[in-house]
């Protein structure tokens, strides 16, 4: 079983928090503060795996994880999972092809849903990032372990959702998009929004 | 109405959305919890409003804050409004919410049973999906089992994305409703096989969580999963079945044999090393549950040492951890083995990666020797030294220890040094396990006799620099170890060279800093100290001396008497005023050494932790008995009084006790005594325990050599640890030159004596041949006589998964069945029914109980095969002739026949078997009013089920009539002739064969030709081979590499009289048509009187059936396949038929391949599917005598054939 997936950036911020247990809010945070102390303080180039932490499980339990960029990736697992069939599950690692665990993914799929994939992208779109994930993990347990069919599935979702926001969901997008427009520079005030969205707004109402 | 909605979503326009609520923390760095608290009033807001949009994007923003750690149970309430939404969209994002924070706990949780039945039942497979994801995150008892039924439907349900979420979620109401989990069980196992891989994978996945936790349960699954083993190709099943195989096999170790093979096979194969990891991981469960009496397994150990050599010499760090932790294990059984690859242990040590240095810790402890043990430590010690981190210095501690004193300190050969490295592990800061180095002293000091002069005199200096241990105490465990000091000099005392300086080193101020448990111990021990100080002082004849010894004691007790520490108070005020008594008579000059040194006489032996336990309960006592009669709780305030005048009445008579003679009381009196005397924990008033001792034989004698100090202990500059290495490698060295001298000596006498002995002049340094520094007597530790030699552990009695121990292969009983929705308004249009549902049950309440003895008998007849089954399947020899029947001479070979071919039961049965009985079972109940009809018809179709089961295990029918041994006498009604879907291929005076064709699960247009092979000779049949002549519409599957003419080797061969079975793959292009292969089978028979060369001309007949597999659907599935219009129709009648309708659905599923999906009455609607993925559906009608069978499938030829087939098939009923 999976007891818990983890996201979170060099820093020790979540990006992505997902228990299989249920925790207090309180505990999940000292479990992600602990997570990131004890896998941040590791080197580079040393093994992946890491007997794991007191909070979460006991001696059963392991963690495993990767590090990509600014981002960890961790896995809390007990001895039913394989270590390296989960590390496979995280991503395929380039350095080792003959390790073909199965043809599949968290990070590839992310990288095929997002175009690229990049902290802010988890950043602002954690729910995605939750949904890409159901696929993928459901209650603990490797639900799908083929990118094509997660990737079929998540796509079929998305356009289910596109069509019920139909005509309504036209000027919300139209707004989010100018919102999203220059992200960093615009100064967090609202009121910017409110005069520019009226240019591209009024053609939907024609 | 429109415009109402577009207005909404322009106010909307101007909410905070996910993206805003994300900039916006993150543009507020410095007051973000201000900001955070601003964002969810607003949330509050929106959450009051109408709009269902709104509302969702306000949870959904909560979802954000909650990782964020911000408690949001307080929307659960507007969470479950948004899950109920009608738009995917917003649903995705309330269940999401809840998956996110609904727990057990989670009040409003019960107000979502009905919206998560109706998601589940949704037309749109996502909507089901994302219920069912949301659901497995926070499912609770209640929900598990108000849903359980629902979620079971799901698992056939005709999307494969649906069947996989269902099935998995299926574990989750398991954990959670244990008794849903033999109804489902059954279906579950039939999704093992199921044609999409997802599915299969999620049923292997819950198989293996359920098998892993109580395993002895799973075992009749083992043929199973052998067969997906080496069927399956995706990696991920692999692991998790071989993981669990890894699981089953220390409960069958005739199953780790079976194993070995195909799993080496793989180890060799496959170049995915999280399989290869796996293989080697189960191959070596497998040799430890054969360690035993297997010795020509050496090569597979051999194999996997050699792989996990690969591994750890990788430059993959994760590699090298995976294989450090699998050699860990076979260090357990083969210690030899891995023995052998030291060197790369020890150079692992020094890896940078705290894990593997770690790992390889782990393995060091298989690896010391008496002679390298002191070397190996020296290892560590430095290590220590230079470690970092607090955590892995601990657990270099813990290891150093574990090393040392493992198997009753085997590997020591001097102690000296052994308490030297434990005074050196004192002087680590910051350890956890200060008591664990304290536990080590105390046990050394006590159990190692020789030793004790030394360990007193560290100790003392120990106490005397105690400053240093205690300098921060208040983080510290390593004070523990002052816990042993002290003692060790108390106890020890008479060893001690200075008792006076170690005595007030005892008593400084400083000690009552010192945690209450540690005072206490120094408190009790400054005593026995003081004792043997006065002992010596007054045989000294220093008055004067003992007195001020008396008079320190005076002085720093009070200290302790003030202790906040209960127990150091009590003991230290005792102690004071009993050394004020002391000080009277010493005042009165009269010598009290001798009575004080008697309070503290006899000797502390080491008793063993489970001594208590393991006292045997003597003949005759009911420790749970009641002494006393109990006070009954059960009767209420009001009765009591009455029971007690009842008893006023009786009890003179009742309780009297028979007076005893005087002769019966001395007979009892002796008998305790004996008992008494039996019983190590009775405390005897006999005479000192001390002198006991020295009487008792055995202790006393072994010698105890002086320690030689000779040689000065403070070499500057240096632990005092490597002096002792260094010191041993001298005595050792003169050891061997002693034994050099000596051995020339022998063989110079040897020489003069003129023999010619070979004697290996190189010293062989065998752990044997170096003799110990101390002689060693290792006191072992107290054990009541006779104990009891039980080394189990209690389970933890709140293991959730305990209630998941359940036998799965009983057959389900009546009370079984998931909990169901029951619609009762539904009951008022159909009253009608009403009436003829108790007349009914009337009528088969007689027979029901009639029946019910055979039908446990057949129940315990079914296990019992079952049981064999798996026996046969384990066993690699053909079984012993069946047990004696009526007919043994007839009987031998068909039960032979029989036996052979149950693995390949194992896996049809089930699907044939469930979806009638509980596909059918939902439908009833939700359009029957009565309950009691219900389980009527559940019981018959139970019955029906097992005598299909039961049947089938009986063939060839065409051999034997229904006269069955076991049914003889059975009273059933209308019984069902035996059934065998092998028919005749053909027949010679060596060789019989039968066969059956079935559809291939795995792959399209597939199906597999099982051939049983029946030597009906006297001669050896041998090299068989079958060969066809392909048609250009089916093919036999050949190996690679041979052409078309080759034939394919049967992989067996048959002795006299035994028959096996063979399997052939065969593929098919258009299975419309029924199709005929001629084929021959050669084989070379051999008797005495030599070998021929014999063949055996066949004709393959396909029939269409066989393309067809045995596929259940659900009712609503059903329903809609008929609405779509895709199918032609196509009917047939056959009339004369006298059988009854259920064994005629019976027949035509077991023929046929079908599945019941809906009985009424004489009506039955039917379904199956074909390898390439036809639907067939049914409806079956009898008549008076006769029976109409309408089809509908999407290839009419196939139909009309498939028609043409049953018709046959009925025409024989």
């Amino acid at each position: 079983m999976i007891k818990a997936i983890l996201i979170f950036n060099n820093h020790g911020k979540p990006r992505l928090s997902k228990f299989y247990q249920p925790y207090s809010e309180d505990t999940q945070q000292q479990i992600i503060r602990e997570t990131f102390h004890l896998v941040s303080k590791r080197d580079e180039n040393v093994c992946n795996f890491l007997e794991g932490g007191l909070l979460i499980g006991g001696s059963d339990n392991k963690l495993i994880y990767r590090h990509y960029a600014t981002l960890y990736f961790v896995f809390c697992v007990d001895s039913s999972e394989s270590e390296l069939g989960i590390l496979d599950l995280i991503q395929w690692p380039e350095q080792h092809p003959k390790q073909v665990g199965s043809q599949q993914v968290f990070v590839e799929t992310l990288d095929k849903c997002f175009e690229n994939v990049c902290e802010l992208d988890l950043i602002f779109h954690v729910d995605k990032v939750h949904n890409i994930l159901a696929e993928m993990v459901m209650g603990g347990m490797v639900l799908e372990t083929n990118m094509n069919e997660i990737v079929t599935q998540i796509d079929a979702q998305n356009k289910l959702e596109k069509s019920e926001a139909g005509l309504a969901g036209a000027p919300a997008r139209a707004v989010s998009a100018v919102k999203n427009m220059n992200l960093p520079e615009i100064p967090r005030n609202i009121n910017i929004g409110d005069i520019s969205i009226k240019v591209p707004n009024l053609p939907s109402f024609k | 109405m429109a415009l109402k909605m577009v207005k909404g979503s322009i106010d909307r326009m101007f909410d905070k959305n996910l993206q805003d609520l994300v900039r916006g923390i993150r543009n507020h760095k410095e007051d973000e919890a201000k900001y955070i608290s601003q964002c969810i009033d607003e949330i509050k807001q929106e959450l009051k409003q109408d709009n269902i949009a709104v509302k969702a994007n306000a949870v959904c923003k909560l979802t954000y804050l909650q990782m964020l750690g911000y408690d949001i149970s307080w929307a659960a309430f507007n969470i479950i409004e948004v899950m109920s939404a009608s738009k995917f969209t917003f649903k995705r994002i309330g269940y999401l919410a809840a998956s996110q924070c609904f727990h057990e706990g989670t009040d409003v949780i019960m107000l979502t049973t009905n919206q998560i039945r109706k998601d589940l039942s949704s037309p749109s497979q996502y909507d089901t999906g994302v219920a069912l994801t949301g659901l497995s995150c926070f499912v609770t008892p209640d929900l598990a089992r108000d849903l359980a039924n629902d979620i079971m439907t799901l698992m056939s349900h005709t999307k494969p994305y649906i069947r996989k979420k269902a099935v998995l979620i299926m574990y989750k109401v398991f954990l959670k409703y244990p008794e849903s989990l033999r109804p489902a069980f059954p279906r579950l196992k039939e999704k093992l096989e199921d044609p999409d891989p997802g599915v299969q994978s999620a049923a292997v996945n819950v198989i293996c969580e359920l098998a892993r936790r109580n395993p002895k349960n799973y075992l009749s699954l083992a043929p199973l999963f052998f067969k997906l083993m080496t069927s399956s190709t995706n990696n991920w099943v692999l692991i998790k079945i071989i993981k669990l195989f890894g699981a089953l096999t220390p409960l069958e170790p005739r199953l780790g044999k079976k194993l070995i093979e195909p799993l080496t096979n793989l180890i060799h194969s496959t170049s995915a090393m999280s399989l290869l990891y796996e293989c080697v991981n189960t191959v070596i469960a497998v040799l430890i549950s054969l360690s035993s009496g297997m010795p020509n397994h050496s090569a597979s150990i051999q194999l996997c040492v050699q792989k996990l050599r690969i591994l750890i010499e990788d430059s993959d760090q994760n590699l090298k951890y995976l294989g450090l932790l699998a050699m860990s294990k076979i260090l357990k059984t083969h210690p030899k083995s891995v023995q052998s690859h030291k060197d790369l242990i020890l150079q692992c040590l020094d890896d940078k990666d705290e894990s593997i240095r770690l790992r390889a810790l782990d393995l060091l402890y298989g690896m010391v020797s008496k002679k390298n043990l002191m070397e190996i430590v020296k290892k560590l010690m430095t290590h220590v030294d230079k470690a970092e981190g607090t955590t892995y210095r601990d657990e270099l501690l813990t290891k150093i220890i574990d090393i040392c004193s493992q198997s009753n300190y085997q590997y020591i050969t001097n102690f000296e040094w052994y308490i030297s490295i434990l005074v050196e592990l004192t002087r680590l800061e910051g350890t956890r396990h200060g008591h664990l180095i304290a536990a080590q002293m105390l046990d050394v000091a006590i159990r190692v006799k020789a030793i004790r002069k030394f360990a007193v005199a560290q100790m003392s200096a120990l106490l005397d620099s105690a400053h240093l241990v205690t300098s921060s105490t208040q983080r510290n465990g390593i004070c523990e170890v002052l816990y042993a000091a002290a003692w060790i000099c108390g106890e020890f005392s008479q060893h001690l060279q200075e008792p006076q300086q170690t005595l007030e080193a005892m008593l400084r101020p400083k000690v009552t800093t010192l945690p209450g448990h540690i005072q206490a111990v120094y408190v009790q021990n400054v005593v026995k100290l003081y004792a043997s100080v006065l002992q010596q002082q007054e045989q000294a004849g220093e008055r004067e001396a003992a007195q001020a010894a008396t008079q320190l004691l005076v002085d720093r007790l009070p200290q302790f008497v003030q202790s906040a520490d209960l127990e150091v108070q009590e003991r230290a005020s005792c102690i004071l005023q009993l050394v004020k008594y002391i000080q009277k008579l010493q005042a009165k000059e009269v010598p009290v050494a001798e009575e004080v040194s008697a309070l503290f006489a006899g000797e502390l032996n080491p008793v063993a932790p489970k001594a208590q336990k393991k006292v045997p309960i003597p003949d005759g006592l009911d420790l749970d008995a009641w002494i006393n009669e109990p006070p009954s709780d059960s009767e209420s305030e009001d009765e009591a009084p009455k029971a007690i005048f009842h008893d006023e009445e009786h009890k003179p008579s009742r309780h009297r006790q028979p007076e005893a003679d005087e002769e019966e009381l001395a007979r009892r009196r002796e008998a305790r005594k004996q008992e008494q005397a039996n019983n190590p924990f009775y405390i005897k008033s006999s005479p000192s325990p001390q002198k006991r001792y020295q009487d008792a034989p055995g202790v006393e004698h072994i010698p105890v050599v002086q320690i030689d100090l000779s040689v000065p202990l403070k070499v500057p500059g240096m632990p005092a640890s490597d002096q002792y290495v260094k010191l041993e490698q001298e005595r050792r060295h003169r050891q061997r030159l002693e034994k050099d001298r000596k051995r020339k000596k022998q063989k110079k006498e040897k020489r003069r004596e003129g023999r010619h002995r070979r004697h290996s002049s190189l010293h062989t340094e065998s752990d044997e041949d170096i003799a110990p520094a101390q002689q060693v007597d290792i006191v072992t530790e107290e054990m009541p006589e006779n104990a009891l030699p039980s080394d189990e552990d209690d389970k933890d009695p709140n293991d959730p998964y305990r209630a998941l121990d359940i036998d799965l292969d009983k057959p389900l009983a009546d009370s079984e069945k998931l909990p169901i929705q029951k619609h009762r308004n539904a009951e008022v249009p159909q009253s009608p029914d009403k009436e003829a549902a108790p007349v009914l049950e009337k009528k088969s309440k007689k027979p029901k109980k009639k029946e019910k003895k055979p039908h446990r008998e057949k129940e315990r007849r079914k296990e019992k095969e079952k049981g064999e089954d798996l026996d046969f399947w384990l066993s690699t020899t053909p079984p012993p002739a069946a047990a004696p029947g009526p007919t043994p001479s007839l009987g031998e070979p068909e039960v032979d026949t029989v036996v052979v071919t149950a693995p390949a039961e194992e896996g049809d049965e089930p699907r044939r078997a469930v979806p009638e009985d509980e596909d059918e079972d939902e439908r009833e109940l939700d359009q029957k009013p009565s309950k009691h009809k219900k389980k009527k018809h559940k019981k018959e179709k139970e019955e029906k089920t097992k005598e299909k089961k039961k049947s089938r295990r009986k063939r060839p029918p065409s051999e034997e009539p229904a006269e069955e041994p076991v049914q003889n006498g059975t009273p059933e009604g209308d019984p069902l002739p035996p059934m065998s879907s092998y028919c005749l291929l053909a027949e010679n005076a060596y060789i019989k064969v039968t066969y059956d064709v079935q559809g291939s699960l795995q792959k399209d247009s597939q199906v597999t030709v099982s051939l049983i092979l029946e030597n009906l000779s006297s001669s050896f049949l041998k090299s068989m081979e079958l060969n066809v002549l392909d048609s250009l519409n089916t093919k036999m599957a050949r190996p690679e590499g041979t052409s078309v003419h080759d034939g394919v080797p049967v992989p067996f061969q048959l002795p006299p009289g035994v028959s096996n079975e063979a399997r052939f793959v065969f593929t098919v292009q258009s299975i419309v048509m029924a199709q005929k292969l001629k084929g021959t089978l050669s084989f070379i028979a051999k008797n005495d009187e030599g070998s021929t060369h014999e063949k055996l001309d066949f004709k393959l007949h396909f029939s269409c059936t066989s393309y067809l597999i045995t596929t259940p659907c659900s009712s609503d599935a059903f329903a809609k396949l008929l609405e779509s219009g895709d199918l032609g129709m196509s009917s047939i009648k056959v009339d004369g038929i006298t059988m009854s309708f259920q064994n005629l659905l019976a027949k035509i599923c077991f023929h046929h391949h079908f599945s019941v999906v809906e009985r009424v009455d004489s009506c039955a609607s039917m379904y199956s599917r074909s390898v390439q993925g036809h639907h067939v559906c049914l409806l079956l009608k009898k008549g008076e005598n006769s029976v109409s069978v309408d089809g509908k499938c999407s290839d009419p030829t196939l139909l009309g054939n498939l028609l043409d087939e049953m018709k046959g098939t009925l025409a024989q009923c």
